[in-house]
């Protein structure tokens, strides 16, 4: 390996790596939001809704994300939705991730047992301070992990948005490998930026995963 | 709305041979995947340190590693390094079994962890012999758990091919590509219908899938 290579490289893949960040952790954070919201309609069975969001988590869990940008960015302009391949790539993030962070909130939400809001409503709480102190601190515990190893997963899938034209750590290694055919350089400078995105997730997620796990006591 | 496209000549049937090529590579990615990682995760059982110790950094690397950077490692990494000649498809397989076995590993190793010692003790004392216990008590607890799982890695797997274009695979979405570029004057449009039934065809290879496990997991949930 050339260190010369690597110092030249180096600015272009922090480039690439602070707009993997960027539209990763936007998809992420759209993601727990659609993934609560839908969580929240399967779960209290709304009307309507809840079959309308059962659709699109089976729809969305069950395509690959490159088809899902593909439709988005190709397939969308031609029914007059134009977007930028950035909000692209966060909206198709954001949509995966959302049916996947459904299935894992919906399933902390179901496994409360019923004695739980009954003995606080007997409590006198009201349903909002219900769900403040009783219900959302016990689903969330033990939607963490779930939550935990599908952020991981969503980093992980941002390596194809360079399909969609994004410059991308994937797209500069590919560029630089088509254009000056060091190929060990740029993929190992590659493996290191996605290293430094993904084991201190990785690592702060398994800790957070021990944490909670003190709190989810009886289970 | 540009299905038209669709119809014309031999499209469909172009769309659906390519898929058939994802889905090959699949195929073979999952049975390779499912024998190595039920072999890999027994060794790990019997709690080798040296072993336990690879096999950690392994998932570790797995776990971390997206798998387009595993293909672009292999595909271009490796060949250059070691001057030999390896075909997109072998390269994707290789990849995707890489992650598989490790995936299918940590599933076999959770399920024989998570069976616990009184299993064993009751089947002795119940006068079972070694291969009768896991014959007629371990294994069949162990298959409830380890078969809805297993399943819902072959969609993943599925889902996971779609990556093979990036390293020069005529699969489904290329197909799609060609055929929306070789139409581009009479449909215009035609992106529109050829993403849409792309993205129908990978919903259909892999929703059955995932509702058969989904099934079977509820149906041995005790």
């Amino acid at each position: 390996m050339d260190p010369e290579v690597l110092n030249a490289y180096f600015p272009l893949y922090i480039q690439a790596f602070w707009l993997t960040v960027k539209i990763g952790w936007l998809g992420i954070a759209l993601s727990l939001v659609i993934g609560a919201i839908a969580a929240f309609t399967l779960h209290f069975r709304i009307p309507l809704f809840a079959k309308i969001t059962a659709v699109y988590v089976e729809l969305f869990r069950n395509t690959p994300l490159l088809v899902q940008l593909f439709f988005i960015y190709f397939a969308l302009p031609k029914i007059g939705v134009s977007l930028s391949a950035e909000s692209c790539g966060v909206l198709g993030l954001g949509l995966l991730g959302g049916s996947y962070m459904a299935e894992a909130f919906r399933s902390g939400l179901d496994s409360i047992p019923a004695s739980q809001t009954q003995s606080a409503l007997a409590l006198g709480m009201k349903r909002s301070q219900m769900f403040r102190y009783v219900i959302f601190p016990e689903a969330l515990t033990i939607s963490v992990p779930a939550v935990v190893a599908n952020m991981i997963f969503l980093l992980k899938e941002t390596s194809v948005f360079s399909a969609i034209s994004l410059m991308d750590l994937m797209f500069t290694a590919k560029d630089l490998i088509g254009l000056y055919y060091n190929t060990t350089e740029a993929l190992f400078m590659l493996v290191i930026f996605y290293v430094v995105m993904l084991l201190p997730v990785s690592v702060l997620g398994s800790l957070a995963e021990k944490k909670v796990r003190y709190r989810s006591f009886g289970v | 709305m540009g299905f038209d496209v669709l119809l014309k000549g031999n499209n469909l049937l172009r769309l659906l041979q390519g898929l058939e090529v994802a889905l090959k590579i699949s195929l073979l990615s999952v049975v390779i995947s499912l024998a190595g990682g039920v072999l890999l995760g027994v060794v790990v059982s019997l709690k080798n340190n040296v072993v336990n110790g690879v096999y950690r950094v392994y998932l570790e690397i797995v776990r971390i590693m997206p798998q387009l950077v595993l293909l672009f490692i292999v595909y271009f990494g490796t060949t250059k390094a070691m001057g030999i000649n390896l075909s997109a498809e072998a390269a994707s397989v290789i990849v995707f079994s890489f992650w598989g076995i490790a995936e299918m590993a940590d599933l076999v190793r959770g399920a024989l962890a998570g069976i616990p010692v009184i299993q064993y003790e009751a089947s002795y004392a119940l006068g079972l012999n070694r291969i009768q216990a896991y014959r007629f008590v371990i294994v069949p607890q162990i298959l409830r758990r380890m078969v809805p799982l297993s399943i819902n890695l072959i969609t993943r797997m599925i889902k996971t091919t779609s990556l093979v274009m990036m390293i020069g695979i005529v699969e489904v979405l290329k197909v799609g590509q060609q055929i929306i570029e070789a139409n581009r004057k009479t449909s215009p449009n035609g992106a529109f219908g050829v993403f849409a039934v792309v993205f129908l065809l990978y919903f259909l290879a892999c929703w059955p899938i995932s509702m058969l496990s989904k099934y079977l997991e509820k149906k041995w949930e005790n």
